[in-house]
């Protein structure tokens, strides 16, 4: 009963959701149809893309040695970590959502918190398949455009975001990253 | 299935195997942290995924393109900026949308504006985001990108 408990109070929002988009449906039939196409849509897309990336994440979690994580990418990795990171987010596939569990065990493993934003900066905007994509809709000129301004606003953003959040705050992040 | 999509499950095959070959008790613990990794956030993925549907449904790319024209200015980068920063959209939709919407009369400026905040932005997700990163880094990182797309849209809307 106790698990049971645990699990209906972790689902109950998405119970409401699904409530609430039968409901959507019922009251308007075309585009609640329309949505529930492209809802069937993002989840294929979700199947097809999160597995191999959970599987990589227990992967790394189980064989990397939290020491080679913090040579390579923690506390005093300097330039090294940053390029690092930006490599891993760049070689990413899948939505951004995918790359939050990821930054879970960078934090278990001791990943510097600024690498760790720029792993999610590059995931959300450098990834290397995406960028042949736009290149291919939006033309060279915007794609490299956009390129070059993101890179260093990436960085920047996550300079930012380190600088100004509380250390106790990061503590306590890192912490609640061994219970995800 | 796309060619990144290929590359992704070949890597994690090679190194599943190799896992495999070196350790079993590991491959099997490696294997139980990735299911619970992924169920811990189901609810959330799958609450974003239905409201991702709903909105997208309402906002198609006609009713996009009469907001945000070329001629819309700093008014239609703002509303090119909130569009994109509460839709998710997976790239492989957006820039062909974006595209279509360039060709219906969008400026290159807001469409800069749209793909910045569509990337670095997500209000759906913030649930999500927040699990991980907290309400404090979540809320001021998502602010920030918010602001940084408008330099985005406007070095675009010169260069382009």
């Amino acid at each position: 009963m106790g698990t049971f408990k645990k699990t209906l109070k972790r689902y109950i929002g998405l119970i409401v959701v699904i409530i609430a988009f039968g409901v959507f449906i019922i009251i308007n039939h075309e585009l609640g149809m329309k949505a529930l196409n492209v809802t069937f849509f993002s989840l294929k897309e979700m199947l097809l893309v999160i597995p191999p990336i959970f599987i990589l994440l227990g992967l790394l979690d189980v064989w990397v040695p939290k020491d080679t994580m913090i040579k390579y990418m923690g506390e005093g990795s300097g330039l090294k970590g940053v390029v690092l990171a930006l490599l891993l987010g760049s070689a990413a596939a899948g939505p951004l959502y995918g790359a939050f569990p990821i930054a879970a065990v960078f934090m278990r493993k001791g990943v510097k918190f600024s690498n760790i934003l720029v792993f999610i900066g590059a995931w959300s905007t450098t990834k290397i398949p995406m960028l042949l994509f736009e290149i291919a809709s939006l033309g060279a000129k915007f794609a490299f455009t956009r390129l070059l301004i993101d890179i260093p606003g990436i960085l920047i953003i996550a300079f930012i975001l380190s600088k100004t959040i509380p250390k106790n705050e990061i503590d306590k992040l890192y912490e609640n990253a061994e219970n995800l | 299935m796309d060619i990144s999509t290929i590359i992704l499950y070949a890597i994690t095959a090679v190194l599943l195997i190799i896992s495999l070959i070196k350790s079993r008790k590991k491959t099997k613990k490696a294997l139980k942290k990735a299911w619970k990794a992924f169920e811990n956030i189901l609810p959330q993925f799958l609450i974003v995924i239905i409201i991702v549907g709903v909105l997208l449904s309402i906002l198609d790319p006609e009713l996009i393109s009469k907001i945000i024209g070329s001629d819309s200015g700093w008014l239609g980068v703002l509303l090119a900026a909130v569009v994109g920063a509460i839709t998710l959209i997976p790239g492989f939709v957006a820039f062909p949308t974006a595209a279509l919407l360039l060709q219906g009369g969008a400026g290159y400026m807001q469409i800069g504006a749209f793909i910045s905040t569509l990337m670095m932005v997500g209000v759906v997700t913030i649930p999500v985001e927040i699990k991980y990163f907290g309400k404090k880094t979540t809320i001021a990182r998502n602010s920030i990108a918010f602001v940084f797309s408008f330099l985005v849209a406007f070095i675009i809307g010169v260069v382009v």
